[in-house]
């Protein structure tokens, strides 16, 4: 099957200068060697699947907007190529074409035929473009007193009413309000099943594990990981946690070490999702290089935001050789997502740290079966007479 | 869709204007041509409150100004109405159309930055506000004609269509020109106010061309009466007097230049080639620096 979408070693230079000369005066004076050069995008090269849904992840200036417009045809590429078959719709950032001061009306107008929709077929699809957006009552108001949920769902709204075989969206789904989102992602999974293409740019990552059937991550315009979905947000997180100059993801002295480190569930898999209610076990095995007398274990889950859920240590004491250490979670009681865990050993002394994984190992919670509460509550229920 | 969908290429190759597909990918998009031409008139109507009466007032004014100037003057043209509004629309489409169309792409920086569309788009755009201005002003003109019962000369109203694609060929030219430039030189919006004003005098709208010629020919032994005619808007406005104004010394006063309709046609003819390679120039450069516009704003 032919690619929809073929990025081939796309770079992107921009002239960034100290002050931009745009007079002739400036021009005159500073001459264009003050230019810097920046590379926005640097040798990418990845390909869409037809119907295939690709999330482009990356952090704030890694070059994801810059991708999408060279893909869109808006900036030109310094080098490379890119190839697409059929219609694009690209929806970048808010009130991508719209004009203040016209309607709603007349900017569903003119936003339509930007996406290449004649007048006739604009009339067409208008009603169910306002039905979408669920804005009946304010398609005669100016798009400036429009709030930037309102614009989204108006641009969104439009988008996908132009019928596209490859729909670009960038970040915008982010403003919505909640029912708006999934809305949203309900037209999205229906653009899926048509066998249309999407490329879609979010810092929300559950968002890109959801609806994604692969991911792509940018870093400093370079092409940094691709594959499945939580390979590469686990990859981003990494790389968001070594940003963070106090993060190394493996340190100690490596005097006691830690030979292996598995996630066990209640039927001793070590890969399938765990269910809500079920037990986890997290077995650490400890090599020592150097007998130590005052070994401590300890573990520490974390959520996707990286806020701490659960954590615990044990001291063990003397070890020469190895030794297994079991911290047995029972019941898991967390919401439905992704966790991500830290494991190390340190001196219960002096506080040397011998061995830190730091969310190096993770697992996925999902509801058992037909149960959608988010925690389990114990509920005693009595009757009495009044 | 596979296999009939068209592949569609995003390069670095620094674009080569190709004419005629350029034209097919701009006609393609006469809906969005059509939609700025009504947002343009909206924005500039909208919020005033007399709306498109404005574009009517402007020559109405100029008519009370220079009408009371010319009787203090002593210069009085026969029929002075018709003579000044007759050069006077066209100059109006051509500097409304420059004065909006200088800052047609900055103005529209939101659309360039986030919306795939041919640029040209947009000066072209500001072309199209001034062509339904004109078409007010003109149906006014027409209408005051009619009612005074101002003749036409049939052929001398020939060149009409000849000077009005010369004067829309030459706008179209100048404004991709300008509007290319005003995107990395922001001072070439302020410049073309001021050029405009000079080129206005030097256009012979206010004055009698039969003066300029008589004056010019030997201009301290010097021909500048050909200088002068280089101005292409001066050979224009020629043109459209010449067409509606029609005689060239009503009551015996040599008001347009003694020349013959022929000439005028010859004239225009060229006037029509410079500007035809002109806008194959002016183009080209709008084509190059177009795929740059998106981040230079
Ligand atoms: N027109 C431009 N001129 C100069 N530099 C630019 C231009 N556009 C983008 N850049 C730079 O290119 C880099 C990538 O920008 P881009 O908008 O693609 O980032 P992004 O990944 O979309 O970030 P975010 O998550 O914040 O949206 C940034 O450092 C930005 O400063
Ligand atoms: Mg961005």
């Amino acid at each position: 099957m032919p690619a929809a979408i073929e990025v081939e070693s796309i770079s992107k230079v921009f002239k960034l200068f100290r002050e931009k000369p745009s007079s002739l005066k400036a021009r005159l004076i500073s001459s264009r060697s003050r230019a810097e050069d920046f590379w926005a995008l640097k040798d990418v090269s990845f390909d869409v699947r037809e119907g295939e849904s690709l999330g482009l992840i990356g952090h704030n200036g890694s070059g994801k907007t810059t991708l999408l417009k060279v893909i869109a045809g808006i900036v030109r590429p310094t080098s490379g190529v890119v190839r697409y078959r059929g219609r694009i719709a690209a929806l970048l950032e808010l009130g991508a074409g719209f004009h203040p001061e016209l309607t709603g009306r007349e900017n569903v107008y003119l936003n339509a035929s930007f996406l290449g929709l004649s007048r006739k077929d604009t009339d067409r699809v208008y009603g169910s473009i306002v039905g979408f957006a669920e804005l009946e009552d304010f398609m005669d108001n100016q798009v400036k007193f429009y709030s930037s949920g309102m614009l989204v769902r108006l641009g969104f709204a439009v988008a996908v009413h132009v019928d596209p075989d490859i729909l670009l969206i960038d970040e915008v789904l982010a403003v919505g309000d909640e029912s708006f989102q999934a809305k949203c992602l309900g037209k999205i999974r229906g653009f899926q099943k048509e066998g249309r293409t999407i490329v879609l740019v979010t810092h929300a990552l559950d968002t890109v594990r959801q609806v994604c059937d692969r991911a792509v991550m940018l870093d400093r315009g370079e092409l940094h990981a691709e594959g499945a979905p939580i390979d590469v947000v686990r990859e981003l997180r990494y790389a968001l946690l070594r940003r963070d100059p106090g993060f190394v993801p493996e340190e100690g002295t490596k005097e006691v070490e830690l030979s292996s480190v598995e996630l066990i569930r209640e039927d001793g898999s070590v890969e399938r999702p765990v269910r809500v209610g079920e037990d986890l076990t997290i077995q650490l095995d400890a090599r020592a290089n150097r007998p130590v007398t005052d070994l401590v274990a300890s573990f520490q889950v974390l959520d996707s935001a990286n806020f701490p859920v659960a954590d615990g240590r044990e001291p063990i004491g003397a070890i020469e050789g190895k030794k297994r250490v079991r911290f047995a979670l029972r019941h898991i009681p967390l919401v439905p997502g992704h966790y991500f865990v830290t494991v190390g050993l340190a001196s219960g002394e002096s506080g040397r740290v011998y061995h830190v994984q730091t969310q190096r190992y993770w697992f996925e919670v999902v509801d058992e079966e037909g149960r959608h509460e988010a925690v389990e509550l114990s509920v005693d229920a009595s009757v009495e007479d009044l | 869709m596979a296999a009939t969908a068209a592949v569609t290429e995003r390069t670095s190759e620094p674009p080569k204007l190709r004419i005629i597909p350029r034209v097919r990918e701009i006609v393609a998009c006469r809906e969005i041509l059509a939609n700025l031409v009504r947002k343009e008139l909206k924005v500039k109507y909208t919020a005033s409150v007399l709306g498109a009466v404005w574009s009517l007032l402007n020559p109405v004014v100029f008519l009370a100004v220079f009408t009371f100037v010319t009787v203090v003057l002593g210069n009085n043209i026969p029929s002075f109405p018709v003579f000044l509004l007759s050069g006077l629309l066209a100059w109006n489409l051509f500097s409304v159309a420059l004065g909006l169309g200088a800052r047609s792409v900055v103005d529209n920086a939101n659309l360039v930055k986030k919306v795939s569309f041919p640029r040209e788009i947009l000066p072209l755009s500001t072309v199209g506000v001034s062509l339904v201005d004109f078409a007010l002003q003109s149906s006014v003109l027409l209408l005051f004609m009619l009612v005074t019962g101002f003749g036409f000369r049939a052929s001398s109203l020939l060149l009409y269509p000849l000077a009005f694609v010369d004067l829309v060929v030459f706008t179209v030219a100048m404004v991709l020109w300008i509007s290319a430039l005003n995107v990395r030189y922001r001072d070439i919006q302020h410049l073309t106010g001021l050029a405009l004003l000079v080129w206005f005098w030097l256009t012979p709208i206010v004055y009698p061309g039969a003066l300029v010629q008589a004056k010019l020919t030997s201009f301290h032994g010097f021909d500048a009466w050909n200088v002068f005619l280089l101005n292409p808007l001066a050979d224009i406005v020629f043109g459209f007097q010449r067409a509606l104004y029609a005689t060239v010394s009503p009551n015996g006063r040599a008001v347009l230049p003694p020349v013959s309709t022929a000439w005028l046609a010859g004239l225009l003819l060229a006037v029509l080639c410079a500007s035809l390679l002109l806008l194959s120039l002016t183009w080209r450069l709008f084509f190059r620096m177009s795929g740059d516009f998106a981040e230079e704003l």
